[in-house]
């Protein structure tokens, strides 16, 4: 992995665990010996060891999009899973390592999986133990989940963990439509998913953190909170995989610390600065940047495009905007394909997307009029916060990214000039 | 005694059919989400609602007068059992699976929200067979059936009831159908 | 709304809602429509991402709201209180 001179220069030194690479240390398709080989074998704590005490120090963040803190939903199944006078026991909690990625541009999940599933198994083996698991699920599409059944073949430690195929939508990788999918069969998003915690599968407290997230669970719990801060920053500690699109010498999956430039993290993926025009960051879901003296962070504020600041990495996606390829287009694909992957349970989303996809498009062709703009912002604000699950969000985030970043191109659009040529077919990748 | 019986019967059945087609018109505008002229989309579900639970107020009338009548002979698994009346078996039988009908219909109404919009909504599709069996029940089985006003009045519900259902299948009975027909214009999605 | 925060919040469930438009009769001050039929919070209303699906009422707008939870034909909204 490039950035593993990054993460060695910040090591302390007297870390246990791995200096270079975290979670591929144990290098490709690693089996049982090579991971054992590498990071060891799970010590033993004493009895005021505790992992959710563990994680809140570590300020490790869910790796899936959106960022919570890891062991505030760890806290809240660890709560709900104790003895309640008004609640009935409903048997013990579930967890799941959630490999859905139904984001096109990302393929961490899937490197992961196929590198070090053993790190997966091992956070949830230990998290299972803390938290008294009743059940225990790995959800990944079927070709990520070969690997996963190799892996739990070779360990006796990891019986209870069940592997369920996730089928092959946008939206299947929703905390709730996880769950939903584990239930009936049918993976939509239902109302109310913050409440997974206290009530999730069957009722039960249901814990789902991304694969990543629980790799980094496996490495906290073996090397503990202090070496999961030796990398990255006090804000953003720890390292995350990130997967490297579009105009870029080769697709590549990076670890890069917390807190890491975009620019030195395009340049660890063979991306000159002078080639990108601009990044979109965290996938469809996430948000256009221009990449200069921006860093990626867990940390940064929710909200519209940073000018040189922090941006959140959402699901590690960076998707690099060549020179030459317009912003506007790329954008009006993404909303299209959005809008057709909305599940179709929410009125907003199922018709707020379309309608916007539609002016985006017009926008994109430079065949709208000068009310264009105002139309796109009517409708971000009518989609905005309508949806059982983060779908119609996440788009409207990408599109006012995509209004602030390329103004200047929109302006030109509504002139009825696109000066870069926009892809045949609004291919972006 | 038994004569009064047996026109009170009379009379709340007709009423009631009168009172169930309303219901079931009024229930067909509630589901179309358009508000009846001036009358409120909330005023249409409460008229609905209030209809309806009248409707089984004057099947009870109906029904309890002739448990005591001589001639009608019903008994209480009659109320309940089609078939095996002792006049008319079949028209009444008929009347007897309205009967039945309704009241799943009616206690899954008030069930609503213990059992979910599902099971709530699958029964209350019976209302659509409930209807033509009450009238045909009120034609066949009634001592008016013959007689030119019930007749008349029996074409207008017909026809009432007939024009609200092709109409609730049409493309155009939602009040919000051309805005989202509008809205999904498109399909054929492609991954970019 | 007083700056101690509404005296109560009406939930949509958007995966139940089907636009009917009976709780934006009954809470014209709370609800509007969209283009498309669904009930929006009014603009004056939304002051974060939550309150476009858990709308803040007044306490004068509480009756009005429980006849709109009763009356909603898909179960769509449930009165959250704080």
């Amino acid at each position: 992995m490039s950035a593993a001179t990054e993460i060695a220069a910040m090591q302390g030194g007297t870390a246990a665990g791995p200096a270079g690479p975290r979670l591929f240390a144990a290098g490709a398709a690693a089996g049982m010996a090579a991971h054992l080989a590498a990071y060891g074998e799970v010590p033993r704590h004493g009895r005021d060891w505790s992992l959710a005490e563990e994680l809140e120090a570590s300020g490790l963040t869910g790796r899936g999009g959106a960022g919570f803190g890891a062991w505030r939903k760890f806290a809240a199944v660890d709560h709900a899973r104790r003895p309640n006078r008004y609640v009935p026991r409903t048997g013990g909690p579930v967890l799941i390592a959630n490999g859905a990625e139904g984001e096109p541009l990302s393929f961490k999940d899937a490197s992961l999986l196929h590198n070090a599933p053993h790190l997966v198994i091992d956070g949830l083996v230990a998290a299972a133990a803390e938290l008294s698991a009743g059940s225990v699920f790995i959800y990944a599409g079927a070709a990520n989940l070969a690997p996963v059944a190799a892996a739990l073949a070779e360990r006796a430690d990891a019986r209870h963990i069940a592997l369920v195929e996730a089928p092959d939508t946008f939206v299947a990788g929703q905390a709730s439509a996880v769950v939903n999918f584990l239930e009936t069969g049918r993976a939509l998003p239902r109302d109310l998913a913050a409440r997974l915690a206290g009530s999730g599968f069957k009722g039960r407290p249901t814990l789902v953190h991304n694969v990543e997230t629980w790799a980094h669970t496996a490495l906290v719990a073996r090397y503990g909170a202090g070496w999961f801060r030796t990398a990255g920053t006090p804000e953003d500690p720890g390292t995350r995989l990130v997967s490297v699109t579009g105009n870029v010498p080769s697709e590549v999956v990076l670890e890069v610390p917390g807190g890491a430039p975009l620019d030195s993290v395009l340049a660890s993926a063979g991306v000159g600065s002078d080639a990108v025009s601009a990044v979109l960051v965290g996938g469809y879901h996430g948000r256009w940047v221009r990449p200069d003296g921006v860093v990626l962070s867990a940390a940064a504020a929710a909200g519209s495009t940073p000018a040189g600041g922090a941006v959140r990495p959402g699901a590690g996606v960076l998707h690099v905007l060549g020179h030459g390829r317009c912003g506007l287009a790329a954008t009006a694909a993404m909303v299209d394909y959005l809008a057709g992957q909305s599940a179709r349970q929410c009125g907003p989303c199922m018709f707020g997307l379309p309608a916007l996809a539609d002016v985006m498009g017009r926008l994109a062709a430079g065949t709208g009029g000068p009310g264009l703009v105002r139309e796109v912002e009517r409708l971000l604000a009518l989609v905005a916060g309508r949806g059982a699950c983060h779908h119609p969000d996440g788009t409207v985030q990408l599109v006012h990214s995509a209004l602030e970043t390329f103004a200047d191109d929109v302006r030109r659009h509504l002139a009825g000039q696109c000066q870069e040529a926009a892809p045949a077919g609004g291919a972006v990748r | 005694m038994d004569d009064a019986m047996w026109a009170f019967a009379r009379v709340s059945g007709l009423l009631d059919m009168v009172l169930l087609t309303g219901s079931v018109l009024l229930g067909i505008l509630a589901r179309s989400g358009r508000p009846l002229l001036a009358i409120p989309r909330v005023s249409v579900t409460l008229l609905h609602r209030n209809i309806s639970l009248l409707a089984v107020v004057f099947l009870v009338f109906h029904v309890v007068p002739l448990l005591f009548d001589s001639y009608a002979q019903l008994n209480l698994v009659d109320v309940v059992v089609p078939f095996l009346g002792s006049y008319k078996a079949f028209w009444q039988g008929l009347g007897t699976v309205s009967l039945d009908l309704m009241a799943a219909v009616v206690a899954t109404a008030l069930l609503r929200r213990r059992l979910g919009t599902r099971t709530f909504k699958a029964v209350h599709w019976l209302s659509y067979a409930m209807w033509p069996l009450a009238m045909a029940h009120s034609m066949g089985n009634g001592t008016d059936g013959t007689s030119a006003p019930v007749v008349a009045a029996a074409i207008v519900l017909g026809v009432a009831v007939l024009a609200a259902v092709a109409w609730r299948v049409s493309a155009g009975f939602l009040e919000t159908a051309a805005a989202r027909r509008a809205g999904n214009a498109r399909n054929g999605w492609t991954r970019p | 709304m007083n700056a101690g925060g509404p005296a109560a919040r009406l939930h949509i469930d958007w995966t139940r809602c089907d636009g009917r438009g009976l709780c934006t009769e009954l809470l014209p001050e709370a609800l509007g429509r969209d283009e498309w039929g669904y009930p929006v919070a009014a603009p004056g209303r939304v002051r974060s991402g939550r309150d476009a699906t858990d709308v803040p009422l007044t306490g004068a707008e509480l009756a009005a709201a429980m006849d709109a939870e009763n009356l909603c034909p898909l179960l769509a909204l449930r009165i959250i209180r704080p």
